[in-house]
């Protein structure tokens, strides 16, 4: 049914229908309405799960990882300092290989303080071994939190899965969003049945110390999962189509790219605003096109690979920024492709930190910037900053 | 598209308002997305909000800086900046004014309407006799001077969205309807 609802309410519908059984979070600012819904959904018997209030986010991980362990499907939900102070845990779940899926309200860090939009807490987590989808709409979140567990939960991948819904644009913007049935996500997303758990009268240990001559088949084998994700995220998303007439373009969304000049690479919410762009930009006779990053984690190497062997230029946004590098994203991106001399001009643009709006002018105005420039030798080594105020902006 | 700013201040129900608003279009079958402009949610302090309808799916997230309509919940804001900022030629200005005072500075190239929200919400004993929560009552009101919601979708979506005393609500907002007043059409 289609009710018109939050991205917070969306997150909490999408734990609910994937009937996760163990919620643990902790309760205080930057928490969001999401543990709110789902602690009534608990309540009121909608939904059969445990819900763990905690001290710390850093607990409520600890309390998804053994429930986990346990055999639980688990779920969580956090945002900003919340996420950063799991970090230990979160390379915990997935070391230990349990699919905990868990929703970030992506925000800015401080200081200065912000609780508005920003990618910096999400991509600071890109080493942790998490699964990293970056939503559009509060559909798409929804949808994905059903997806990632029957992704994370593969007998083949066994890894955590983070679905990342931007403060504010998405977490407090109400819009229709289809809840579906529950019939037919249980026939889509069986329960949660791992082949190794913690169970009573089967004594077990897990996460013990291993020798050197050990631990780097731990590692490799973690590896050889999150690599088979990436198909497992385009098997799984097209099983999810059929049943419920949906689909997100896989882990690079693609938008009017095939005879483009120019393609601008952007992920989250801003995608929508882009879209918008684009066609605008195209009714006036300018060949562009969007490429939106769904998954930072896997990262989709070979479709930028063939992206940029097309496209002469690429644009690509970020919201947040790695000091003393670039935007992640781009440095990713430029890690993807060939030697400098075949691929298309690749230029790095910071926008909307700290939940500075992301404007259809703005867009605009990077499409107007890569289109002018010819060869890779004309694009700065540092990334251009977007709308500076009284600084020094490259481009104004 | 039409896209529709609140003013109010915290406590009033504007964030609510924009949300009934959506959720009122979304009945009559529009798309429609609404969200806020806040973050630190303190009671006095003005706090603004947005909403979207079109009859196609709304892609576009930034913030609204050309609205059709900007709806403004306590008249006490009319002295700060300038909350017609933007609005667009041919736009709607609504404003909750007290039923026996006169509206000053009336622009030529706006409509204006007024409806003594404060007074009706009040009387249908909807938050406190000092601070009463004046977002059904302007809603009922908004459904008059909009023509792509009824009055019928907008009090189904208060009986939905308003947590306690959805019967004074509802018939707050229906009053509300009523008595609203153009100043310039």
């Amino acid at each position: 049914m289609r009710k018109v609802m939050t991205g917070n309410y969306a997150s909490a519908y999408g734990a609910k229908a994937a009937r996760a059984q163990v919620i643990a979070a902790y309760p205080i600012t930057p928490q969001t309405s999401i543990v709110e819904k789902l602690a009534d959904f608990v309540a009121s018997g909608e939904l059969d799960a445990k819900f763990i209030p905690v001290e710390s986010e850093h607990s409520a991980m600890a309390a998804c990882v053994s429930a986990s362990i346990g055999g639980a499907r688990t779920y969580t939900a956090t945002s900003s300092h919340g996420l950063t102070l799991m970090h230990e845990v979160l390379i915990w779940a997935s070391s230990a290989r349990q699919p905990v899926v868990m929703t970030n309200v992506s925000r800015a860090m401080a200081p200065p303080w912000s609780v508005w939009a920003d990618h910096m807490d999400s991509v600071a987590q890109r080493d942790t071994g998490w699964l990293q989808f970056f939503c559009e709409s509060n559909q798409e979140v929804l949808d994905t939190i059903v997806m990632a567990y029957k992704v994370g939960e593969s007998r083949d991948v066994m890894l955590p899965a983070m679905i990342i819904e931007d403060a504010f644009i998405l977490s407090h913007t109400s819009e229709p969003v289809d809840v579906p049935e529950q019939d037919a996500v249980d026939s889509f997303l069986p329960g949660f049945d791992p082949d190794i758990k913690l169970e009573i009268g089967k004594p077990m240990g897990f996460g013990s110390l291993v020798k050197p001559d050990q631990y780097m088949e731990f590692r490799y084998k973690a590896m050889l999962a999150m690599t088979r994700a990436r198909t497992r995220i385009a098997e799984v998303e097209r099983e999810f189509e059929e049943a419920f007439g949906r689909g997100y373009g896989g882990l690079l969304d693609e938008y009017r790219c095939e005879d483009a000049d120019a393609v601008l690479v952007i992920a989250g919410s801003a995608a929508g605003t882009a879209r918008h762009v684009v066609d605008e930009l195209r009714s006036r006779g300018l060949r562009v096109g969007m490429a939106r990053l769904r998954t930072f984690r896997p990262f989709p190497h070979d479709e930028f690979r063939a992206l940029a062997k097309r496209i002469p230029g690429i644009a690509v946004l970020d919201r947040s920024y790695t000091y003393g590098a670039s935007g992640a994203f781009y440095t990713e991106i430029r890690g993807s492709v060939g030697p400098e001399e075949d691929v298309a001009v690749m230029k790095n643009y910071i926008a909307g930190l700290g939940g500075r709006d992301i404007t259809p002018k703005a867009i605009e105005r990077v499409f107007e910037d890569i289109l002018s420039l010819k060869s890779q030798s004309q694009v700065p080594q540092e990334p251009e900053w977007i709308g500076m105020k009284g600084m020094e902006g490259r481009m104004r | 598209m039409i896209e529709v700013r609140f003013h109010g201040r915290g406590g009033q129900g504007a964030v609510v308002a924009s949300e009934v608003l959506a959720n009122a279009a979304f009945r009559e079958g529009y798309e429609v997305a609404s969200f806020p402009y806040f973050g630190v949610e303190r009671r006095g302090a003005p706090v603004a909000a947005y909403a979207r309808i079109d009859d196609k799916p709304i892609r576009i997230r930034s913030s609204i800086y050309e609205p059709d309509y900007v709806v403004i919940l306590d008249n006490s804001l009319l002295k700060g900046v300038s909350l017609l900022e933007g609005l667009k030629p041919g736009g709607t200005v609504m404003i909750n004014y007290p039923d026996d005072e006169k509206l000053d500075n009336v622009r030529p190239e706006y409509r204006y309407y007024t409806l003594d929200a404060t007074a009706i919400a009040a009387s249908h004993g909807i938050g406190s006799k000092v601070a009463p929560i004046v977002n059904t009552s302007i809603m009922g009101g908004f459904a008059k001077i909009c023509d792509m919601v009824s009055l019928d979708a907008m009090l189904e979506s208060i009986r939905e969205k308003a947590p306690v005393k959805k019967d004074e609500n509802v018939a707050a907002a229906r009053e509300a309807y009523e008595r609203t007043r153009v100043v310039r059409a």
